[in-house]
């Protein structure tokens, strides 16, 4: 070790390259304190980590509060649009989103890999203080904790979330009628083909980028142009679109008709599920929403949803109807319909 | 998306389909040789439109499903050995061998990744010089081109831990036995125009004189399929028997020569099984001699000569009538109820390829409806 890249006060120890997480990170003495000094309340300012007690207090609303939690274990942990930070916050907040809450709050776990670059977990860290300022919640209580080499791939993230229920969220999937729309709010399967994509070091050009976002807004307008007339909204994340439906379909007991003609797809999602043989249907979104809305205010939903830059790719991309043999449908180049089956297994490439 | 949109054109689909109605005279029986064909022929309903005027028979064109379960056993024992790392295109993982698929062995430990190209193999074996990488060659003409570079990018680079399990095999000698079995019913033939792109078509000029079969080299989008159904059926009217390209967009004549070369470098051409059709004379591809040192059956020892193991199939499984086009997957009296997507019992259930695969997932709702053995029973319980 040089005399030069040693800095005295640094809190982890260098192994003459890169800085880098070890087991003594996790084992609650003085190098724990320092990492969450110099990594974590450096970063997140919110009163509960100030003084680090056993629990976070916070100030009630008085209303219901909705909760919700989430593991994060994606690879590679950085990818086009998004890193394992952002999505563990985006995530978290549209689950409290789509079920009308307003997110105000979450905790913030780390499983950390030994050997972990210190910079990684900073740009990681970075992420999450970021989108937790686009998303408005704070980052309240949290914890550390490293694994053995080897027993973690890199990094996983739990988070918490904690919302306030303000005036009457949607009423849920049973609530669903015959000739309801169903509406997305932009080009989906966008997030896991991104993934799919980096995790692979596919090279398609350009290459699919996650719509990694919240949703808060996006809600918010669909909630104020069609209130008391949307029966319940999902963000399409695992299993993406067909298994929202597959889901309604099961509470609601109806069915789903799909037209392939207007689902929104991005060309960079199109061109990669067309020489992989993915179909986007299937694909996870982290930023996209699905919403049964009654039919009549289901155009002025989606012009609104089409105003706001986040959901400018907004379409209807289907109906509900009385309960057939399948639960979801589609209608493809002939005007035929065919079954969309729930999303089983992995997602892997074909040959030719 | 430019050479797609065009090609899924609903009203030039449904011209082409009135057209083939009104030439048609009789209920012709065409074939489509390649798995993507058949995928395509039922997403968009071709099949079912189309069903008074010709019967489509789904041939063997499935990589997946014709890659023997021998050679899938050879690849999860290499997968198991502590100084292997077996690399393979991602369809391949789930088909079973004669008892579990790559997907079981990497769940106990086995090291299997998925790659996107050989070339990324080849790039591993660098990248790990104390582990030996194995690719897994499977595929027909459009895939050997990829693995024959892989190997002479290997030889360049001097690498000693590359090696390939090749398990490549030619369409066109399994078309030549599906006619010359008794009891065929093929007229015509939609070829593979993917295939096609590498190989060229003029080798089918000499295949058309033997057999008298129109054979139409074909693309995979709906009116890309129909344009070729229609060009069989023409034929077939006119008592003609001739090679036609009706995928110029992608298909020359004498198809991609620094392609072929690569692969006449690298392979030989040899007698192979296939998974449910037995051995097919000149049905595959193995390295050439001058190669031998990256053959992965050789580097390890492993089991015997795979020419004298027997062709397995899974006891309740037809898959080699399917595969040779004389059962439809619909008729199985597995389908739909003990064999599904989740639970398959054979290769053609399993492949994105597969014609059974295909069948299932583009199954029509009512029809479901009057089949008691069929879907209607999964979705009843579910």
């Amino acid at each position: 070790m040089t005399e030069s890249s040693w800095q005295p006060g640094c809190p982890v120890p260098i192994d003459g390259v890169e800085p880098r997480i070890t087991l003594a990170h996790g084992e609650g003495a003085r190098l724990t304190r320092q990492l969450i000094d110099t990594e974590i309340r450096s970063r997140f300012r919110s009163a509960p980590l100030a003084t680090l007690p056993d629990a976070a207090h916070v100030e009630g609303t008085g209303g219901r509060i909705a909760v919700t939690s989430d593991s994060y274990v994606v690879s590679p942990l950085f990818f086009p649009g998004g890193d394992i930070g952002s999505l563990a916050v985006h995530g978290t907040v549209n689950d409290l989103a789509v079920s009308g809450a307003v997110p105000r709050w979450i905790t913030l776990s780390l499983i950390l890999e030994e050997g972990l670059p210190l910079p990684v977990l900073q740009r990681v860290l970075d992420s999450v203080a970021r989108a937790a300022t686009e998303c408005a919640v704070d980052v309240i209580a949290g914890d550390t904790k490293v694994v053995p080499r080897g027993a973690a791939d890199g990094m996983y993230l739990n988070t918490t979330g904690i919302g306030t229920v303000i005036g009457s969220p949607p009423p849920g999937p049973q609530a669903i009628q015959p000739g309801d729309v169903i509406v997305v709010s932009g080009p989906i399967g966008r997030h896991g083909m991104a993934v799919l994509c980096a995790r692979e070091e596919l090279a398609f050009d350009p290459a699919p980028r996650s719509d990694s976002a919240p949703l808060t807004d996006v809600v918010k307008t669909l909630l104020r142009v069609a209130d008391g007339n949307v029966r319940t909204i999902r963000d399409a994340t695992r299993g993406g679109v067909s298994a929202v439906l597959h889901e309604w379909a099961d509470a609601s007991e109806l069915s789903f008709r799909l037209d392939e003609a207007r689902l929104p797809v991005s060309p960079d999602v199109r061109g990669a599920s067309e020489l992989l043989g993915i179909d986007p249907l299937y694909v996870a979104c982290e930023g996209t929403l699905v919403a049964a809305v009654a039919p009549d205010v289901a155009e002025q939903a989606v012009e609104a949803l089409r105003r706001h830059p986040q959901s400018a790719g907004a379409a209807v991309i289907g109906s509900a109807v009385e309960r057939t043999i399948c639960p979801v449908t589609i209608r493809r180049t002939l005007g035929r319909e065919q079954p969309v089956d729930e999303p089983t297994g992995a997602m892997l490439p074909r040959i030719c | 998306m430019k050479y797609v949109d065009e090609f899924r054109d609903t009203r030039a689909a449904r011209r082409l389909v009135d057209d083939i109605r009104r030439t048609a005279t009789r209920r012709w029986v065409l074939m489509e040789v390649c798995g993507g064909q058949t995928h395509s022929l039922l997403r968009h309903g071709i099949e079912e439109e189309l069903r008074e005027t010709v019967e489509l028979i789904h041939g063997p064109g499935c990589p997946v499903c014709v890659t023997p379960a021998e050679d899938i056993d050879l690849a999860q024992q290499f997968a198991l050995r502590e100084d292997v790392l077996l690399t393979s295109f991602g369809d391949m993982l789930r088909v079973p061998g004669t008892r579990k698929s790559l997907l079981d062995v990497r769940a106990a430990g086995g090291q299997v990744r998925i790659v996107y190209s050989p070339l990324d193999a080849v790039a591993l074996a660098q990248k790990h010089p104390d582990r030996q990488v194995v690719f897994f060659a499977v595929g027909f003409e459009t895939t050997a081109p990829a693995t024959a570079l892989a190997v002479r990018q290997a030889e360049q680079l001097g690498l000693e831990n590359f090696a390939l399990l090749v398990s490549h095999v030619r369409v066109q000698p399994a078309m030549e036995s599906i006619l010359r079995t008794p009891g065929n019913r093929v007229e015509g033939f939609l070829a593979a125009g993917h295939v096609c792109t590498i190989t060229g078509f003029d080798s089918y000029v000499d295949f058309v004189r033997e057999f008298r079969v129109p054979v139409v080299v074909t693309g995979f989008e709906p009116v890309d399929l129909l344009q070729g159904i229609r060009e069989c059926v023409r034929q077939l009217e006119s008592g003609r028997a001739e090679v036609t390209n009706c995928y110029a967009r992608s298909v020359r004549r004498e198809g991609n020569r620094h392609a072929l070369v690569a692969v006449e470098q690298v392979y030989r051409i040899a007698d192979v099984p296939w998974r449910g059709l037995g051995v097919i004379p000149s049905g595959g591809l193995r390295l050439r001699p001058e190669y031998a040192r990256f053959d992965a059956r050789r580097r390890f020892e492993d089991t015997g000569c795979e020419e004298e193991l027997p062709v397995i199939t899974t006891p309740d499984c037809p898959a080699a009538e399917v595969l040779a086009g004389r059962m439809r997957p619909s008729d199985c009296p597995q389908f739909g109820s003990r064999c599904t997507p989740d639970s398959p019992l054979g290769a053609p259930m399993v492949s994105s390829e597969g014609a059974c695969a295909a069948y299932f997932r583009y199954r029509t709702p009512a029809v479901d409806a009057s089949q008691p053995a069929g879907a209607s029973q999964q979705e009843a319980t579910r």
